[in-house]
C-alpha cells in the first residue's frame, strides 16, 4: 500500500472526514471544487496541520496515528510538497533552492540525482539565477525539482498549475508527465481542473464537502453517477483509453482506436501507436436505435444499454457498454420512453465532440521502484 | 582637526553605541520573533514593556537602570560581588543604557520584516527536511535580514545620540562615559565653550546623516538582490 489515509478534522464549521488508499505508484488525483477539503487533506499528509483523529501512512511509514500517538514532524515525513505558487526561497539561487532538500535527505536514500532532475525539467540554464528573475512557469519547474530532490516518499502537488495561464500550463504539463513516467514515484495531485486530472491521473479520489464521494481507477471513476453532481451536467462524461491509428490529412482528422471502435477526432500531433485519453461528455453524445444515415455526425459507435437512470427534471442518463468500455449519454426521459430504452437494448451512440485530454507516451516506467 | 578630548568623545560614542546595539541584537531578534510568530496570552504586555523605553523620558530610564544596576542595587550588587563588574561610571554601563534605550527600534524593524515574510516558505523548508532551528537560521533569519540591518543601523544612530539615560545612569566621566552628546552638554556649560559645542554638534549631524544613508543603502542593496 503506497498511500493509506483516514483522517478527521474539524475546521471551524467545516468537518473533514476523508479516507482513501492508493495501491500503486503513479498519479492519484485528489479532485474537487474549491472548499471541498483537498488542500486541507494534503497539508495534513505533509504535517503542516494535525488531524483530530485517524491515521496517515505513506510507503510503509506511519506519518500520523492518533491511536498510537504517532505524529512525525514535517521534516521527518519526506514528502515533496509543490505549492500553487512555487514558494522558492527568494534569498537563494535556483541551484541552492534545488540543493536545499537534497542536502538534508539521508545519504542512503538519494536515488534521484541532481543532474537527472535538472535535465528532465530543462532548467540547466537557470541554475545561477535568483527566483525573482524567473517566469511563473520556470519557477514552478524549479519548485518541482526542489521537491523531487528531497528524495520524497511521495510528491504532493497542491494545484501546481492553478496560478498559471493556459500557455504556462501547457508548458509545465509535459514535465509533470515526464516525472510521472520516468521516476516511478507516487504522486498525489490536487486539482479542480478536469482536464489536468484526466490527462495525468491513474487513480481518482473525488472530494465534496469534506468527504470522499468516489474513488478508484480514473477511467472507471469518471463516469460514476456521483460525478454528475460534482462536475456538473455539462462536464459529466466518460473517458476512453485510445490509440492513434492513422492521420487523415485531407480532412485534418486523426483516427483513434477505442474499445468501442474507431473515432475520428481533429488532427492530433502524435505518431500512430501513441496512446491517448479522450473524454466524451454525456451532453455531446446521443442515441439512435437504427444506424443513422445521412447525418452530419462522423462518429457512431455501437453498444448495448446497461442502465437508464432518470434525473431530476427532464433528463436521464443512459449507460452504454461498448464491449469493455462504457459511455454515458445525456438523454431526455421523454425519448427514453418513446424509444423504449431499457437495459439490454442495442444502440448506436452518435458522438458530436471529443475532448482530447491526455497524450500518453507509451509508458515503460524506466526505473522500477526499488522499495515495495 | 579634532582635539584629543573630542576624538575621545567620538571613539567612545562609537564603542558604546556599537557594543550596546550588538549585545541587544540577538535579544531583539528573539523578542521580535516571539511577537511576530508565537501565540501568547501576554503578548500585549510584552509588546508594551518592549516599547517602554520609547515613551518614557530617558531620565526615567536612566534612573530605573541606576536602581537596578547601581552598586548597592540588587542586580548591580550581585554583578559586582560575583564577577567584579561595576556598571556605574563605566562605559559598559553606558553601553547597557544604549542597549535598553534602542531596543524598541530594533524589535520594531525586525518584527515588521518578519511579519512581511511568507510563513509558507518556512512550511516549505520543513517539508524539505529542515527542523525548526534549521529553518530559523536558513529561512527565517535571512528573510528578516533587511529588518535586522535597518534596525541595527537606526539603533546605532540613536545610540550615538543618547544623552538622558547615560548621564543619569553612569554620569559624565571624561574618557569613560562622556560621549559626544555629553561632551556637547559639557561644552555648553563651560564658559567660552560655544565654538566647541558648535563643532561637536556639526559632527553629530554628519554622523546621523551618514547613519541614515547607510541604512537606506543597505536596504536597497538587499531589495535589489531579491528583486522585491
Amino acid at each position: 500500500m503506497v498511500l493509506d489515509v483516514a483522517i478527521e478534522k474539524r475546521l471551524g464549521g467545516f468537518r473533514l472526514d476523508v479516507a482513501f488508499a492508493g495501491e500503486r505508484r503513479g498519479v492519484t488525483a485528489l479532485f474537487g471544487a474549491s472548499g471541498s477539503g483537498k488542500t486541507a487533506t494534503v497539508r495534513m499528509i505533509a504535517g503542516m496541520s494535525r488531524p483530530d483523529r485517524g491515521h496517515i501512512r505513506v510507503d510503509g511509514a506511519t506519518f500520523f496515528d492518533r491511536a498510537a500517538g504517532i505524529d512525525l514532524p514535517p521534516e521527518r515525513r519526506r514528502v515533496g510538497y509543490v505549492f500553487q505558487d512555487a514558494k522558492l526561497f527568494p534569498h537563494l539561487s535556483v541551484r541552492r533552492n534545488l540543493d536545499y532538500g537534497l542536502r538534508r535527505a539521508p545519504a542512503g536514500e538519494r536515488r534521484i540525482a541532481f543532474d537527472e532532475v535538472v535535465g528532465l525539467l530543462g532548467i540547466e540554464g537557470l541554475l545561477e539565477r535568483r527566483p525573482h528573475a524567473l517566469s511563473g512557469g520556470e519557477r514552478q519547474r524549479v519548485a518541482l525539482g526542489r521537491a523531487l530532490l528531497a528524495q520524497p516518499r511521495i510528491v504532493l502537488l497542491d494545484e501546481p498549475l492553478a496560478a498559471l495561464d493556459a500557455a504556462r500550463k501547457a508548458e509545465i504539463l509535459p514535465f509533470v508527465e515526464r516525472l510521472r513516467d520516468e521516476l516511478g514515484l507516487a504522486m498525489l495531485y490536487v486539482s479542480h481542473s478536469l482536464d489536468e486530472v484526466v490527462r495525468l491521473a491513474d487513480d481518482l479520489v473525488v472530494l465534496d464537502g469534506g468527504r470522499v464521494r468516489a474513488a478508484g481507477p480514473l477511467v472507471a471513476t469518471m463516469s460514476r453517477p456521483e460525478l454528475r453532481d460534482i462536475v456538473g451536467v455539462f462536464d459529466f462524461g466518460a473517458v476512453l483509453e485510445a490509440a492513434v491509428v492513422v492521420h487523415d490529412d485531407r480532412y485534418a482528422l486523426t483516427v483513434l482506436e477505442t474499445p468501442g471502435g474507431h473515432l475520428r477526432v481533429p488532427r492530433m500531433d502524435a505518431p500512430p501507436g501513441r496512446r491517448v485519453r479522450v473524454r466524451i461528455r454525456a451532453v455531446d453524445a446521443a442515441l439512435a436505435l437504427d444506424p443513422p444515415v445521412r447525418a452530419s455526425v462522423v462518429n457512431v459507435l455501437m453498444g448495448r444499454l446497461t442502465a437508464v437512470t432518470p434525473e431530476l427534471g427532464p433528463g436521464a442518463t443512459a449507460r452504454v457498454d461498448l464491449g469493455g468500455a462504457e459511455l454515458v449519454v445525456a438523454i431526455t426521459r421523454l425519448s427514453a420512453e418513446r424509444l423504449g430504452l431499457a437495459p439490454g437494448v442495442p444502440v448506436y451512440v452518435m458522438i458530436k465532440a471529443v475532448a482530447l485530454d491526455r497524450e500518453e507516451p507509451a509508458r515503460p516506467r524506466r526505473r522500477a521502484p526499488d522499495r515495495a | 582637526m579634532l582635539t584629543d578630548a573630542e576624538w575621545e568623545a567620538l571613539t567612545l560614542s562609537f564603542r558604546i553605541a556599537s557594543v550596546g546595539v550588538a549585545c541587544a541584537l540577538p535579544f531583539a531578534v528573539a523578542v521580535a520573533y516571539v511577537l511576530a510568530r508565537v501565540r501568547l496570552p501576554a503578548k500585549t504586555l510584552l509588546d508594551g514593556v518592549v516599547h517602554l523605553p520609547l515613551v518614557l523620558p530617558p531620565v526615567v530610564m536612566g534612573y530605573l537602570l541606576l536602581v537596578t544596576f547601581g552598586t548597592r542595587a540588587p542586580v548591580g550588587g550581585w554583578l559586582l560581588e560575583t564577577f567584579g563588574i561595576r556598571l556605574v561610571f563605566d562605559w559598559k554601563g553606558a553601553a547597557l543604557a544604549v542597549a535598553v534605550v534602542t531596543f524598541p527600534f530594533t524589535v520594531r524593524a525586525v518584527r515588521l520584516s518578519l511579519e512581511a515574510a511568507d510563513p509558507e516558505l518556512e512550511a516549505a523548508a520543513r517539508t524539505l527536511g529542515a527542523g525548526r532551528l534549521d529553518v530559523f537560521w536558513t529561512i527565517t533569519l535571512p528573510q528578516a535580514l533587511p529588518g535586522v540591518i535597518a534596525g541595527a543601523i537606526t539603533a546605532f544612530a540613536a545610540g550615538l545620540g543618547e544623552f538622558g539615560a547615560i548621564i543619569t545612569f553612569v554620569s559624565n566621566v571624561p574618557g569613560e562615559t562622556r560621549t559626544l552628546p555629553l561632551a556637547i552638554f559639557t561644552a555648553i556649560q563651560t564658559p567660552g565653550g560655544e565654538a566647541q559645542a558648535l563643532r561637536l554638534a556639526m559632527l553629530s549631524i554628519a554622523l546621523a546623516l551618514a547613519g541614515l544613508a547607510l541604512a537606506e543603502l543597505a536596504a536597497r542593496r538587499i531589495r535589489r538582490r531579491r528583486g522585491g
